[in-house]
């Protein structure tokens, strides 16, 4: 009885302590404060058009037109880039699948654009990320496209490229992290330039 | 390894240490009651506390009732756990309308944030509601990283106290650990995380129009609807906490929860900010700084060759894609590398320093998924773990560990040159070296057992993910990861089963518990002896010697305990990939 009275009471009111200012007042403060100085941020880095959400900049979309450019493949359940079930293909690199799976990748790549047949994919194309939301492809991904999305929109090359690099995001501080394209952001800008050189 | 790399992983550490030095300062005073700035600022929630609660502030306990304490107070907070998950279809903050969760996740999870491990076997953003996730793993996350800060600065007491009988008390280090560390540090941290893109909303979730529907069995997808919830606040306790259970499913590789390579570099130095400055803390409670110095010392020998080794084998990539026609050479305009379970930001150096960090400290969030490693890349992570989770460690728990391996080490200085060993002036006798070999045998033991067990039944097999000897990788990661408060997993495992969840939920609990109590054994037997004098026979501990022998003890237990059982997993792996 000593024994529940001495260390029961402390245990539970500490517990029940805690819970009130980590579990409620730590979280409420930290929204309040994150809402009133990065709105934006903290509720998604939504892109937003005349009132629609069309995406956030900061998770990936899947694209299989070929006059877009292709983000990474995605591992998600049921279908790619879900996210409300982010997840990674977790398959080993000795397992048959995964080596099956990038062959196929690369095939229907060189499917879509014959000439690059030669040439060997840059890797993260044929990968699955992490979060299966990657918005990202690397610089030599997005290059690699180039020749196809500029030919199935009738674009000059050069400006593919061009809008390519423009839209490359370097190292933080020059030094963390890696070079990195946005498809979606890319894809996006891609959209208005076909429109405008219609309309020209 | 590119020159980049090395550049990065340099910065990395300086910045890391040249935090940790001041805060190592600030936490000795804060545990030594001399922290008046703080204690201005927040002494009256403090004292508010401990009148509700009937606690004495300068009350001392032996170390019987501090280990009761420890485990009463955690066992009640894995019992709150577990109600709350089994209840949440009827209790608010819950808009996507989650049902209970299952009983045996349930106790999985409840188990898992008491003991600061954070394996998830559920899925966060289909199976927690907010609820959940804020009031009781939230809460885990602040008060199990603060336990073990709390048995760490009872055992620094045991070794500081003469003919001693008490160690402070748990719930004054409980208070103050939570109240004057880790909350300030997660606000601030939180903040800064919003900042990057890291979301903090009570929004269930966003739904976007795409730039471009696709197909999907049959039917064109044109929605992406967006999970977003209040991450940021238990993302940033979840570093500093060492904790490591995500606020999404694919954790730290998640953009809400990791968007940009500067959050990367935050929750980087937060995972292991905290163990190193204990390091500096230790240095000062002993009234020597060159004793917690050759400590850190100690971690970064093993700390940047295992670095090295992880971000080798993964920017070499995997020469079975590469035959397959893949392009997988770093250059500046692609990071090459193994990058199957990595996001683009990250790259391979970011990637592999996240792995190597989270699974030296106990932390256990992932930035990439381990499963895709290569197996030597995959390896390194796994033996960290098996080390037991004290080459940095938990908050805390890494240290005391730490502890326990240099005890060991001056006994066996002790035992070639024939004298009594001696640890910052405290006879090692019999009592401490059986206490020290039950916190290194436990935890191994249920490692092996437990893999051991898992080969042997389906339930334990049919849930592999991955074929041949990665398959077995996959499960002797499991263990390694709970019996060690990980937390990481090689993901392809579905262990949500009631195997799993009932087996790796028993080795957490081994793990934690049957640890700290030996642990505070030996601190309240310390206590309770004189200071030896220091003399010529006197084996100093802060000099690179003693930080060799510490090494190579840590090394040759960690080699001989587990390597059989690697051979049998990466290893085998690794001559398989070579062979092609």
């Amino acid at each position: 009885m000593q024994f529940i009275l001495s260390t029961l009471r402390p245990a539970a009111s500490l517990l029940m302590l805690f819970t009130g200012l980590t579990g409620v007042v730590y979280p409420l403060a930290v929204t309040g404060v994150a809402q009133a100085l990065f709105p934006a941020q903290a509720n998604g880095s939504l892109i937003e058009k005349d009132g629609k959400v069309l995406g956030s900049r900061l998770i990936g979309q899947p694209f299989d037109d070929v006059r877009s450019f292709f983000g990474r493949p995605s591992a998600t359940s049921p279908a790619p880039y879900n996210a409300s079930a982010s997840a990674g293909s977790n398959l080993g690199p000795t397992n048959p699948v995964l080596a099956a799976a990038v062959r196929e990748r690369i095939a229907a790549l060189r499917s879509v654009d014959p000439s690059e047949a030669a040439v060997p994919v840059p890797v993260d194309l044929v990968t699955a990320s992490g979060s299966g939301l990657d918005p990202h492809i690397s610089p030599a991904a997005a290059l690699y496209q180039v020749h196809r999305v500029a030919k199935a929109r009738d674009l000059a090359e050069e400006d593919v490229r061009a809008l390519v690099l423009e839209h490359v995001e370097e190292r933080a501080l020059g030094l963390f992290g890696e070079p990195r394209v946005n498809v979606l952001l890319l894809n996006r800008a891609l959209d208005e330039v076909a429109r405008r050189s219609a309309s020209e | 390894m590119t020159a980049n790399a090395v550049v990065q992983f340099l910065v990395f550490l300086v910045l890391l240490i040249g935090l940790a030095l001041p805060l190592g300062a600030y936490m000795a005073r804060v545990y030594n009651g001399e922290a008046r700035m703080a204690q201005r600022l927040l002494s009256p929630i403090e004292h508010l506390f401990y009148r509700i609660a009937c606690i004495r502030s300068d009350e001392e306990m032996p170390w019987t009732k501090y280990a009761a304490n420890v485990v009463v107070f955690n066992v009640l907070g894995a019992f709150v756990v577990y109600l709350l998950q089994r209840t949440q279809a009827a209790l608010p903050l819950n808009p996507a309308h989650l049902p209970n969760v299952p009983p045996e996740v349930s106790f999985n999870t409840a188990v898992s944030f008491a003991t600061n491990t954070n394996w998830q076997t559920y899925s966060g953003e289909t199976t927690m509601s907010y609820f959940t996730q804020m009031l009781g793993l939230g809460v885990q996350n602040f008060v199990s990283a603060a336990t073990g800060m709390a048995v760490l600065i009872a055992f620094v007491r045991g070794l500081v106290r003469r003919r001693a009988e008490s160690l402070g008390s748990f719930w004054v280090d409980l208070t103050r650990s939570t109240l004057y560390i880790l909350l300030p540090l997660s606000f601030a941290l939180a903040i800064l995380l919003v900042s990057q893109g890291v979301v903090q909303t009570f929004s269930g979730s966003a739904t976007a129009e795409r730039l471009s529907p696709t197909m999907s069995n049959g039917h064109g997808v044109i929605e992406q609807v967006l999970a977003l919830g209040p991450a940021a606040s238990q993302i940033a306790i979840k570093q500093l906490g060492t904790n490591g259970g995500g606020f999404f499913n694919a954790n730290s590789a998640h953009p809400f929860e990791n968007p940009t390579p500067i959050s990367n570099l935050l929750q980087l130095i937060s995972i292991l900010l905290i163990p190193t400055a204990l390091c500096f803390t230790f240095g000062s409670m002993v009234r020597d700084r060159r004793e917690g110095r050759a400590i850190l010392s100690a971690m970064l020998v093993v700390f940047i060759p295992l670095l090295v080794a992880t971000t080798v084998f993964e920017q070499r990539g995997n020469p079975i894609l590469r035959g397959a026609g893949v392009d997988d050479v770093a250059s500046a305009i692609s990071s090459g590398g193994n990058m199957e379970g990595k996001e683009v930001r990250f790259g391979i150096t970011s990637s592999a320093l996240w792995a190597v960090a989270t699974t030296a400290a106990s932390n256990g969030s992932v930035n990439a998924m381990h499963d895709s490693f290569t197996p030597l890349g995959g390896l390194v992570p796994m033996w960290l773990i098996q080390l037991g989770e004290i080459i940095f460690g938990g908050v805390g728990s890494g240290l005391y560990g730490m502890l326990i391996y240099a005890i060991i080490a001056v006994f066996i200085a002790g035992l070639m040159v024939g004298r009594t060993p001696e640890y910052l002036g405290k006879k090692i006798e019999a009592y401490e070296i059986k206490m020290a070999s039950l916190v290194i045998l436990l935890p191994a033991a249920a490692v092996l057992i437990g893999t051991a067990v898992a080969c042997l039944v389906p339930a334990g097999s049919a849930p592999i993910g991955n074929p041949g000897s990665h398959g077995f990788s996959e499960i002797l990661y499991a263990f390694s990861s709970g019996a060690n408060n990980n937390g990481s997993a090689f993901g392809g495992l579905t262990a949500s089963g009631t195997f799993y969840a009932t087996a790796i939920g028993l080795c957490m609990w081994i793990g934690r518990y049957w640890v700290i109590v030996p642990v505070l054994a030996i601190a309240g037997s310390l206590a309770r002896k004189k200071v030896v004098p220091v003399g010529a026979g006197t084996f100093p501990t802060h000099t690179p010697l003693f930080v060799g022998l510490l090494v190579g003890t840590i090394a040759l237990v960690g080699a001989l305990t587990f390597i059989p059982a690697l051979a049998l997993g990466p290893i085998v792996e690794h001559l398989q990939l070579l062979a092609r």
